[in-house]
C-alpha cells in the first residue's frame, strides 16, 4: 500500500562496487530474461528489429568520466536498479497502492494488477530506476527478484538474484543491509559504501562501493627505491651474474 | 493504521524441465542450463558445476534466447537467382542443395583439389573440418586464426609451448600484480572477468596497458595509455631494466629455459646462431657441477648460464650472454623509449621496480613437494606472484610477433610462468612446439593431402612450397613471405583468389565467416573481388558455397547456402583435438546438443559434411561398401578415432570410466549429457605447477592421451628456427627467399624479440595522418551476430567514433558532430564522440557494429545500418604499393597475422550527415524483417 | 520533463474551469436559469474536459477508480477526491440555481473552496516532487491557483477583479521563472552527488547504458525546444496576461472583449504549461548527461 510501513523487517538490497564492475551489461541482460519470463507481465520492446528500437529494462549500466584535478581521466561503468529505498518517494505519490514497500524485507514492488499507469511514481523516483512498459500499460521496476530469492523450486545457492548470480565479476552483492553482522553490511563498512543522491532523503538501501584510487604510480613517494643497478654495461653485468651465480 | 500489502506466491515454477549444454555466443564456451517451458527456452542461466564459467553468465549467454528466436535464421537452402550481392535467392531442397555441391566439388578433387578453398571462420569444430578438407585433398583449408590473434598463439607455443588467447591463464587465486596488455575481452570472457573480481576482492593491483581506457582497463588500478605498436619497445625496457638492477630468476632461468643452451657464434659459419645439440637433436648446456658440456635433460645436470664453450674452433656461448648484451643496451633503457611509447620515463622504472617488488619480496612459497625432469626432487613450490595476459592488441600489429615474444621473455625472466601466483597453461598445453604438427600441402588427384594442413614450421624445410618454390596454398601461408603462419591466412584467400596469385581456385567454400563484411580487411574492395566478372562475364571467383545460421551480409555473395541449425539445435564437441574448455587445473571437454528440435529446413554443418563426404566418396567419410560412415555429427563424434584408443571426447570412453584413452562408448553422448554437457578431469595434487618439468604433469598427460610420452622441454626464449630463416636469408642453405624478401627476413625474423616499427608507419606518412585508429570488441556483442538479438543491439546499436580531448579540440567538435576519417586507401563519415580516458593521438570506435542494409532482418533504416560504421574500409589487406609490382601483405612478417592495429588515419570536421559513408545499397532480405513489437513469454 | 499535450491541456483547461467553478460557487456572477447553466456547462466541460484528457496518458484509464484509494499519501488521490467533491458540490449548488432558481451560499463556498483544492491538489502532484527542483517550491501551487483564479475570474466575467488576478498571476509567474532557473543549482544535486564520485574528480556522462531510447529519456529528457524558452516566455506573458488587460480595458464590445481575452489567456497559460513541463529539470537526466 502506499503508506510507508514504519520500519521493515529486513532491508534486502545490493551492493554494487564500482572498483569491480567491468561494465559487460551482464546483468542488465540476466535480469531482462529473468524478468521477462517471470513476475508480471514481459518486459516488451518496440521496433526491436528496426530502427529507434527501445524497450523496458530494470537494470542499466551506465559509464561515466571522471576527471581529476592531476592525473589521466578515469572511466567507471555504473549499474543502476531500484535501490529500494527506505523512504521510498515512489510508493507515497502512487494513488493506486500499487506501489508499495514489503515489511517483511522492505522490496519496493508494484502490484500490476492495480497499477494504472500513470507514471507518477517515475517522475518521484530520481534514480529512474521505473520505467513504463509500453506494451502491457504497466510501471515496470526491479523487484530484487522477490520469485527468486524465496524460490523453493530453486536450489537454495541460486536464490539469489539473477543480476548477483550472473555477474562474472561478482560485482554485484545480495545480502540484509539492516544487520550489521551482515557480510554485505561489512563489506560497505570496510569499504565506505555510499549512497546516491543522499541530499534527497531516500535513503536507499543499496550501497555503492566507491572505485579504490587509482594511478599511484603516477604519485612520486608513494612507492618503494626504484630499481638500483647492479651494472652499467654487458662486462659488469657478467661479472656480477658470476658472483651471483656462485651463491646459487 | 494497518498496513496491508498483496499476498505473493515467491515460489512460482521456474520451468518444466533444465537442459544443460554449452554456450556458443563466443568461444569462451560456457555451461548453460537452459530453461525449458512446454518445450520452449524460457530462460538461459550459467551453470555452476561448470569448470569455465561456474553459473556466471555474459550478456550474451543470457540472450541466447533471442538468438534462437532471431527473426534472422535462415530457413531453408537457397540457391542464388539474382547477381551476387543482391540477396536474390531461390528456396530449394536439401537434395538439391547437396546435389549442386556434389557437382561442383566431385570434378574438382578428381582432377586439382586445390581448386578447392574451404575455409571455417569462426569454426568451433576445426578438428574435424580439417580432417574433411584433409580427406579432400585440398591444401587450402584454415579457419580464422589468421586474422583473429595467430601472433598470441605461435609466439607463445615457439617460446614457450602454450598461449595466452585461452589456453593459459592467471593463477587468479595466487597472483598479487596482474597486468594486462591489449585486451577488451578476449576469448576467455568469463574466466578473465572472475579473475579480475578475485584479484579485485583481495585487493591485490591490476596494471592495464591500452591506449583505450574502458573494460578491463577502467578498473586497472594503474592506466598505462600506450602508444599503438609500441608495446614491445615498452616491454623491452622493462626488461632492460630489471637485467640492470639483476632483478631475474636466475635459477628458473638456468633450470628451466634455454638460456644457458649454447650457440656457436661464429659468423662465418653456416651453423652461426644455432644452438649446439647432441646427436640426439638435445640442447646442450655447461653443467655447473662438472663443468662438462651436457644434454640439458640428464639427470643431475646444473646448467651454467655464464660458461662458454669452444669447440671446433668455434666460440659457443649461452644463449643469456646474447640476451645481457642486447637487453643491456641503453638503447632499450626507459630513457631511451619514452617518447615513441608515450609513457614517462619515470612511470616506466616505477612499474619495473613495482613488477620486481612483487616478484622477488612477494614471493609465495607453496608446501608443496615436486619432482622435475632430472630427478631432483624440490620441497616447496617457489611463486612469482606476478601474471601477464596479453590478446590482440599487441599481436594485431605487423609487429604483433616479436611484441608477443618480448612479453613472454619478461614473463620468463621473472621466472612467473607455470608457477604459483604467475601463469599457468591449461591442457593440452604445455607442448614443446617439436611435437606439433608440421604444415603439409602435398595434393593428389583423388586422394586426401598428405597430413594435416597447419602445424609449426622448424626451418626453410618445412615451408609449404611447390617444386618450382611457388606458394602451394592459396593464402600463402608458410612461405617466404610469412613463414611462420601456423593458421593460415584467411584475410588473403578472396584477395589472392581474385587476384589469380598464386593460382586460380574454383570454388571457395565458406562456413561462419562474414567475409564481404566485418571479417575482411577493405571491405568494400572484398565486395568487388566477390562481384567481379571476368572478359566472359563469368565471375573471378567463379563458385562461393556458404554456410551460415543467419542472414549475414556474406549470405548474399554465395551462390549456394547450406543454413545451419542454431547452437541449441544441434550436436558440436568441444573436443581436446582442437579448442577444448580446460581450466589450469584440470582438462576438459564438452557437448552441445539439441536441447531444442529446429524448426525449419535446417542442418547441422557437421552432419551436413557428413553426408557431403559420403557424397564425394571421401575416404574417411565413406565405409568399404561405399555407404556413408558417419550418420551424422553426433555419430562422428562418438565413434571417430584419431589414434588409438583417441577420439573427438575424452571423457567416458570404453564402459563409460575410461578417461582420455578408451575404446569407443557408444553411450558416451547421454553420459556427457546426465553430466551437464561437459566432462572434466583434475589434474593431480602436486602437478598443477611446473608442468613442463613436472614429472607428475606429465606422467599424467600422457595418461590422459595428450602426448605419447612424457615431453619435458625448455623454454625457448632463443627461437631458433627464426634463426634457420635467417640464415637462409643470408644465403645458407638450398631453399632460398626470392631476393626481395630477403632483408626482411633478415631483420624480423631475429630468434631474440625485437621492436621495429609497424610495417604501416613506414609506407605512410606519420606527418599527413598522425592518429592511430583502433576498434575494440563490445562485451555485450559478438563480432555480427549481435545485432540479430532484440535485446542486444539496444545496448549497442550504432557505434561512434571515440576522439580524445586533443582532437575534439582542434577539429572542433562536439558529441554527435561528423567527422571525415581517412587513411591512405580510403575514407569514411561517421559520428564523433568525446573520450578523455584516452591516448592523444588515438581514436577507436566499437567492432562489427555497422550494418549493411537489408542484413540480419533488420529494417533498412536501423541505426546500425545509418549511423553504424566499419573501420574495416580504411583497412587494406595489402600495403601501399612499393612500385615494385608486388602485393604486400598488410600482415605480420612472420605469422602472416593480419595488422587490424596499425592503421593510421586523419580526421577532418564534416558537413551533419544523416547517414555514415560510405553507405551501400540494400541486400534483398531472404527472411523479411522482423517483427514490431516483442513480449516474449513462453508462459503466457 | 516531456511536455505531454494530454498533461498541458489537462492542467490548463481543468485549473480555469475549477477556477470558473469556484467564482460560481462564491456568487461571482450571481446567474440563475438558462444563463447559469450556461456558466456551469461551460465550467463542467473545461474542468471534465480537462480531468478526461488526463487519463489519456495512462496506461490502463479503465482502472482509474483505483487512483481515489490513496488520498493519506497521494495528492493524485487527493486531487481526484477533491475534483469528484467540487463536481458533486457544485453539481448540486448549479442545479440549485438552474433549474429551482435556489442558491445556497454556503453549499457554494464549500464547492468553491473543493475547487481551488482541486487545483491546490494539481499543483501538489508537481510541488511535491523532489526529483524536479524547478517544481519543488511553494511557488508552484501559488502559480497554479493564481493561474486558476485569474482565468476564473476572466470567464466569470468579473472584470476589475479578473485585472487584478491577472496581474498578480503575472507577477508570481515572472518569480517562478526567475527563482525556478536557479532552482536545480540551489538544490546541490548534481551529477555528482548522482552518481557518488565527485570526491575523485570532475564527472561527465560517457556511453548512455544503450545508443537508443527508452521510457525514461523520453519521459523525463526534453531537450529540444528549450532554446526558444525566453521568447515562449514572453509569448507566454503576453497572451495570458498583457492581451487580456489590454482586451479589457479596451473600449469594444465588453462580451466580446471577455470572450477574446479568455482565448488569448488559454492560450497563453498553455505555452506556459508547456514551458513549465518543458524547463523542468528532472534529476535522473543527470544520469544521462542530459537535462
Ligand atoms: N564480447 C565479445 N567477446 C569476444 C569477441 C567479440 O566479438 N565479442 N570476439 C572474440 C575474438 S574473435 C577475439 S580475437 C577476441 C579478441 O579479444 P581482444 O584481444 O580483447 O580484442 P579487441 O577487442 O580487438 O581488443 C584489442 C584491445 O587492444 C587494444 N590495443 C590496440 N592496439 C594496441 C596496442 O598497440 N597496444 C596495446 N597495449 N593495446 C592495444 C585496444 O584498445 C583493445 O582494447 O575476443 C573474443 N571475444
Ligand atoms: N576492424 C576490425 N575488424 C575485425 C577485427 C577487429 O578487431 N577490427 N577482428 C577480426 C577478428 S579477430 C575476427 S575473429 C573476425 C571475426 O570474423 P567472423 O568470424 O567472420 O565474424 P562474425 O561476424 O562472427 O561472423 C561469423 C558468421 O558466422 C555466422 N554464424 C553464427 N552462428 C552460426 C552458426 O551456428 N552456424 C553457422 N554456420 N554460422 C553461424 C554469423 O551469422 C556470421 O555471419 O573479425 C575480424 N575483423
Ligand atoms: S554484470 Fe557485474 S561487471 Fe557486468 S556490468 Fe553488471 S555489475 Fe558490472
Ligand atoms: S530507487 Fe526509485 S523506484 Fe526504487 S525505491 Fe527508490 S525511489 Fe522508489
Ligand atoms: S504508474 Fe502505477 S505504480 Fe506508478 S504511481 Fe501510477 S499507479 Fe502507482
Ligand atoms: S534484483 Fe532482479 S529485478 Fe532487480 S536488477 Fe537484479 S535481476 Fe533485475
Ligand atoms: S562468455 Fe558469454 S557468450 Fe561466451 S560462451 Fe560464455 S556466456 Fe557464452
Ligand atoms: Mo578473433
Amino acid at each position: 500500500m502506499t503508506q510507508l510501513p514504519e520500519t521493515t523487517q529486513r532491508k534486502l538490497g545490493l551492493v554494487i562496487d564500482l572498483d569491480t564492475c567491468v561494465g559487460c551489461h551482464a546483468c542488465v541482460i540476466s535480469c531482462k530474461g529473468w524478468n521477462t519470463e517471470n513476475y508480471g507481465a514481459p518486459l516488451s520492446d518496440q521496433n526491436p528489429y528496426n530502427k529507434e528500437a527501445s524497450g523496458t529494462f530494470l537494470n542499466r549500466v551506465h559509464s561515466y568520466e571522471v576527471q581529476p584535478d592531476i592525473g589521466a581521466a578515469q572511466l567507471i561503468h555504473f549499474p543502476k536498479s531500484c535501490l529500494h529505498c527506505d523512504d521510498a518517494p515512489c510508493v507515497t505519490v502512487c494513488p493506486t497502492g500499487a506501489s508499495y514497500k514489503r515489511v517483511e524485507d522492505g522490496i519496493v514492488l508494484v502490484n500490476e494488477s492495480d497499477c494504472i499507469g500513470c507514471g507518477l511514481c517515475a517522475w518521484a523516483c530520481p534514480y529512474g530506476a521505473r520505467e513504463l512498459d509500453a506494451s502491457e500499460g504497466v510501471m515496470k521496476k526491479c523487484t530484487l527478484c522477490v520469485d527468486r530469492i524465496y524460490n523453493e523450486n530453486l536450489p537454495e545457492e541460486d536464490r539469489v538474484p539473477s543480476c548477483v548470480r550472473t555477474c562474472p565479476a561478482g560485482a554485484r552483492h545480495f545480502g540484509d543491509l539492516g544487520d550489521e553482522d551482515s557480510a554485505v553490511s561489512q563489506l560497505v563498512a570496510e569499504r565506505g559504501g555510499m549512497d546516491l543522491m543522499p541530499e534527497l532523503g531516500t535513503k536507499p538501501v543499496n550501497k555503492y562501493l566507491p572505485p579504490r584510487p587509482k594511478d599511484t604510480l603516477d604519485e612520486i613517494d608513494i612507492l618503494a627505491p626504484l630499481l638500483a643497478p647492479v651494472a652499467e654495461d654487458p662486462k659488469g653485468f657478467m661479472g656480477w651474474l658470476d658472483k651471483t651465480l656462485e651463491k646459487l | 493504521m494497518s498496513f496491508e500489502q498483496p499476498i505473493l506466491n515467491t515460489s512460482p515454477e521456474v520451468s518444466d524441465e533444465i537442459r544443460k549444454t554449452t554456450c556458443y555466443m563466443c568461444a569462451c564456451r560456457c555451461g548453460i542450463n537452459v530453461h525449458l517451458k512446454q518445450g520452449k527456452v524460457a530462460y538461459i542461466e550459467g551453470n555452476r558445476d561448470h569448470p569455465v564459467n561456474k553459473g556466471v553468465l555474459c550478456a550474451k549467454g543470457s540472450a541466447g534466447i533471442m538468438q534462437v528466436n532471431a527473426p534472422s535464421r535462415l530457413q531453408t537452402p537457397l540457391k542464388r537467382v539474382g547477381p551476387r550481392g543482391s540477396g536474390e535467392f531461390e528456396e530449394i531442397s536439401w537434395d538439391e542443395a547437396l546435389s549442386m555441391a556434389t557437382n561442383l566439388l566431385e570434378p574438382i578433387r578428381k582432377n586439382n583439389p586445390e581448386k578447392l578453398a574451404f575455409f571455417t571462420g569462426r569454426d568451433q569444430s576445426q578438428s574435424f573440418t580439417s580432417f574433411w578438407a584433409q580427406n579432400f585433398g585440398t591444401p587450402n583449408y584454415a579457419a580464422h586464426g589468421g586474422f583473429c590473434s595467430v601472433n598470441m598463439a605461435a609466439a607463445g607455443i615457439y617460446t614457450m609451448g602454450g598461449a595466452f588467447w585461452e589456453f593459459g591463464q592467471p593463477d587468479w587465486d595466487h597472483t598479487k600484480l596482474f597486468m594486462l596488455f591489449g585486451v577488451a575481452e578476449d576469448h576467455d570472457s568469463n574466466p578473465i572477468k572472475m579473475g579480475l573480481g578475485k584479484i579485485k576482492a583481495r585487493g591485490a593491483k591490476v596494471i592495464g596497458v591500452n591506449p583505450i581506457r574502458s573494460g578491463y582497463n577502467a578498473i586497472a588500478d594503474e592506466w598505462v595509455g600506450i602508444t599503438p605498436g609500441t608495446d614491445g619497445l615498452f616491454i623491452l625496457a622493462l626488461v632492460h631494466e630489471l637485467m640492470r638492477a639483476g632483478k631475474m630468476d636466475l635459477d628458473y632461468l638456468a633450470r628451466y629455459t634455454n638460456a644457458p643452451v649454447l650457440i656457436n657464434s661464429d659468423p662465418k659459419s653456416p651453423e652461426h646462431g644455432l644452438l649446439m645439440r647432441d646427436a640426439d637433436g638435445k640442447q646442450l648446456v655447461v653443467d655447473s657441477v662438472t663443468g662438462k658440456l651436457a644434454p640439458f635433460d640428464r639427470p643431475g645436470v646444473r646448467p651454467d648460464l655464464s660458461a662458454t664453450y669452444r669447440h671446433g674452433g668455434v666460440t659457443h656461448r649461452p644463449v643469456f650472454h646474447l640476451m645481457v648484451e642486447r637487453y643491456l643496451d641503453p638503447s632499450y633503457s626507459a630513457d631511451a623509449v619514452t617518447e615513441r611509447v608515450g609513457i614517462a620515463a619515470d612511470k616506466i622504472r616505477r612499474i619495473a621496480a613495482e613488477i620486481a617488488r612483487v616478484a622477488f619480496d612477494e614471493a609465495i612459497e607453496l608446501d608443496q613437494e615436486w619432482t622435475d625432469f632430472r630427478g631432483e626432487t624440490h620441497d616447496k613450490m617457489i611463486g612469482r606472484p606476478v601474471s601477464f595476459h596479453a590478446m590482440r592488441g599487441i599481436s594485431a600489429h605487423s609487429n604483433g610477433f616479436q611484441t608477443c615474444r618480448a612479453l613472454h621473455v619478461l614473463q620468463i625472466i621473472l621466472g612467473t610462468v607455470e608457477v604459483p601466483g604467475g601463469f599457468r597453461f591449461k591442457p593440452p598445453y604445455p607442448k614443446p612446439p617439436e611435437i606439433h604438427p608440421k604444415p603439409h600441402c602435398k595434393v593428389t588427384p583423388g586422394a586426401p593431402l598428405n597430413g594435416p594442413h597447419l602445424g609449426f614450421v622448424h626451418g626453410p624445410d618445412d615451408l609449404a612450397l611447390k617444386a618450382d618454390g611457388s606458394p602451394a596454398r592459396i593464402d600463402k601461408a608458410f612461405t617466404w613471405e610469412n613463414p611462420m603462419s601456423a593458421h593460415g591466412l584467411m584475410h588473403m584467400v578472396i584477395s589472392n583468389a581474385h587476384a589469380g596469385d598464386p593460382y586460380k581456385i574454383d570454388t571457395l567454400f565458406m562456413y561462419m565467416a562474414n567475409m564481404s563484411w566485418n571479417s575482411s580487411m577493405n571491405t568494400s574492395g572484398v565486395i568487388e573481388m566477390l562481384t567481379d566478372t571476368d572478359e566472359n562475364g563469368d565471375y573471378v571467383i567463379p563458385n562461393i558455397i556458404y554456410s551460415d545460421a543467419y542472414s549475414s551480409e556474406m549470405v548474399a555473395y554465395a551462390d549456394l547456402i547450406l543454413p545451419d541449425t542454431t547452437y541449441l539445435e544441434r550436436h558440436d564437441c568441444i573436443s581436446l583435438l582442437d579448442r577444448p574448455i580446460c581450466e589450469a587445473d584440470a582438462a576438459a571437454d564438452a557437448i552441445r546438443w539439441p536441447v531444442i528440435e529446429p524448426d525449419r529446413n535446417v542442418r547441422g554443418f557437421q552432419s551436413v559434411l557428413c553426408e557431403l563426404g559420403a557424397r564425394l566418396s571421401l575416404p574417411g567419410f565413406t565405409n568399404e561398401d561405399g555407404s556413408q560412415k558417419y550418420a551424422d555429427y553426433a555419430d562422428y563424434i562418438v565413434n571417430h578415432i584419431r589414434k588409438p584408443g583417441i577420439g573427438p571426447l575424452a571423457g567416458f570412453r570404453g564402459d563409460g570410466s575410461d578417461i582420455g584413452r578408451g575404446e569407443v562408448n557408444k553411450d558416451q553422448l547421454n553420459r556427457y549429457i546426465e553430466n551437464g554437457g561437459f566432462f572434466v578431469e583434475h589434474i593431480p595434487d602436486g602437478a598443477h605447477y611446473y608442468k613442463p618439468w613436472n614429472t607428475k604433469y606429465q606422467d599424467w598427460a600422457v595418461k590422459m592421451g595428450l602426448y605419447d610420452s612424457p615431453q619435458p622441454y625448455l623454454f625457448q626464449l632463443y627461437v631458433e628456427p627464426m634463426r634457420r630463416f635467417q640464415l637462409a636469408a643470408e644465403g645458407h642453405g638450398d631453399r632460398q627467399p626470392p631476393d626481395h624478401l630477403r632483408e626482411q627476413i633478415k631483420t624480423t625474423l631475429d630468434p631474440l624479440p625485437i621492436w621495429y616499427a609497424p610495417f604501416e608507419d613506414s609506407h605512410v606518412d606519420p606527418e599527413e595522418y598522425p592518429i592511430h585508429a583502433l576498434t575494440q570488441r563490445p562485451m555485450a556483442m559478438y563480432h555480427s551476430w549481435g545485432s540479430q538479438n532484440a535485446w542486444l543491439r539496444q545496448i549497442h546499436g550504432h557505434n561512434p567514433l571515440y576522439l580524445p580531448t586533443k582532437l575534439m579540440t582542434q577539429h572542433d567538435l562536439t558529441d554527435g558532430d561528423w567527422a571525415t576519417v581517412s587513411s591512405v586507401h580510403g575514407s569514411i563519415t561517421v559520428p564523433v564522440a568525446h573520450m578523455a580516458a584516452l591516448n592523444e593521438n588515438t581514436v577507436w570506435t566499437w567492432n562489427a557494429i555497422g550494418k549493411r542494409k537489408g542484413a540480419w532482418a533488420l529494417g533498412e533504416e536501423s541505426s546500425e545500418a545509418t549511423k553504424g560504421f566499419l573501420l574495416n574500409h580504411l583497412i587494406h589487406e595489402l600495403l601501399p604499393p612499393k612500385g615494385d609490382g608486388l602485393r604486400w601483405a598488410n600482415s605480420d612478417p612472420i605469422t602472416g597475422q593480419a595488422a587490424w592495429f596499425d592503421l593510421r588515419v586523419k580526421i577532418a570536421k564534416a558537413e551533419t550527415a544523416n547517414e555514415s559513408q560510405p553507405a551501400f545499397d540494400a541486400i534483398k532480405s531472404p527472411v523479411g524483417v522482423g517483427p514490431a513489437e516483442l513480449t516474449w513469454k513462453v508462459s503466457q | 520533463m516531456h511536455p505531454a499535450p494530454s498533461v498541458i491541456l489537462f492542467t490548463t483547461l481543468s485549473g480555469i474551469g475549477f477556477g470558473l467553478l469556484a467564482f460560481l460557487g462564491l456568487g461571482l456572477p450571481v446567474v440563475t436559469g438558462w444563463l447559469a447553466f450556461a456558466f456551469f456547462a461551460v465550467a463542467y466541460l473545461l474542468a471534465v474536459g480537462g480531468l478526461l484528457a488526463s487519463t489519456f496518458h495512462l496506461g490502463h484509464p479503465e482502472r482509474a477508480l483505483k487512483a481515489f484509494s490513496q488520498w493519506q499519501t497521494s495528492w493524485l488521490s487527493r486531487e481526484a477526491w477533491a475534483a469528484v467533491g467540487a463536481l458533486v458540490v457544485m453539481g448540486i449548488y448549479g442545479a440549485g440555481l438552474v433549474f429551482l432558481d435556489l442558491r445556497m451560499p454556503i453549499l457554494g463556498q464549500i464547492g468553491a473552496a473543493l475547487s481551488l483544492a482541486t487545483v491546490y491538489c494539481t499543483s501538489m502532484i508537481y510541488a511535491q516532487l523532489k526529483t524536479v527542483p524547478r517544481w519543488n517550491m511553494p511557488l508552484t501551487p501559488v502559480l497554479f491557483v493564481s493561474l486558476s483564479l485569474a482565468g476564473g475570474a476572466l470567464l466569470a466575467g468579473a472584470g476589475f477583479l479578473a485585472l487584478i488576478l491577472l496581474g498578480s498571476a503575472g507577477c508570481v509567474q515572472i518569480a517562478y521563472w526567475v527563482v525556478g532557473d536557479t532552482r536545480l543549482k540551489r538544490s546541490g544535486t548534481t551529477i555528482e552527488s548522482a552518481t557518488g564520485l565527485g570526491h575523485i574528480g570532475s564527472v561527465r556522462a560517457f556511453e548512455p547504458p544503450h545508443t537508443g531510447t527508452n521510457y525514461l529519456m523520453s519521459e523525463f529528457m526534453h531537450v529540444v525546444g528549450r532554446k526558444h524558452a525566453a521568447k515562449l516566455r514572453i509569448i507566454a506573458l503576453g497572451l495570458m496576461v498583457l492581451a487580456p488587460v489590454i482586451l479589457i480595458m479596451s473600449p469594444f464590445n465588453y462580451v466580446l472583449a471577455l470572450l477574446l481575452a479568455a482565448a488569448t489567456h488559454l492560450a497563453g497559460v498553455c505555452v506556459s504549461r508547456w514551458l513549465f513541463f518543458a524547463q523542468a529539470e528532472h534529476v535522473v537526466g543527470l544520469y544521462y548527461g542530459k537535462r
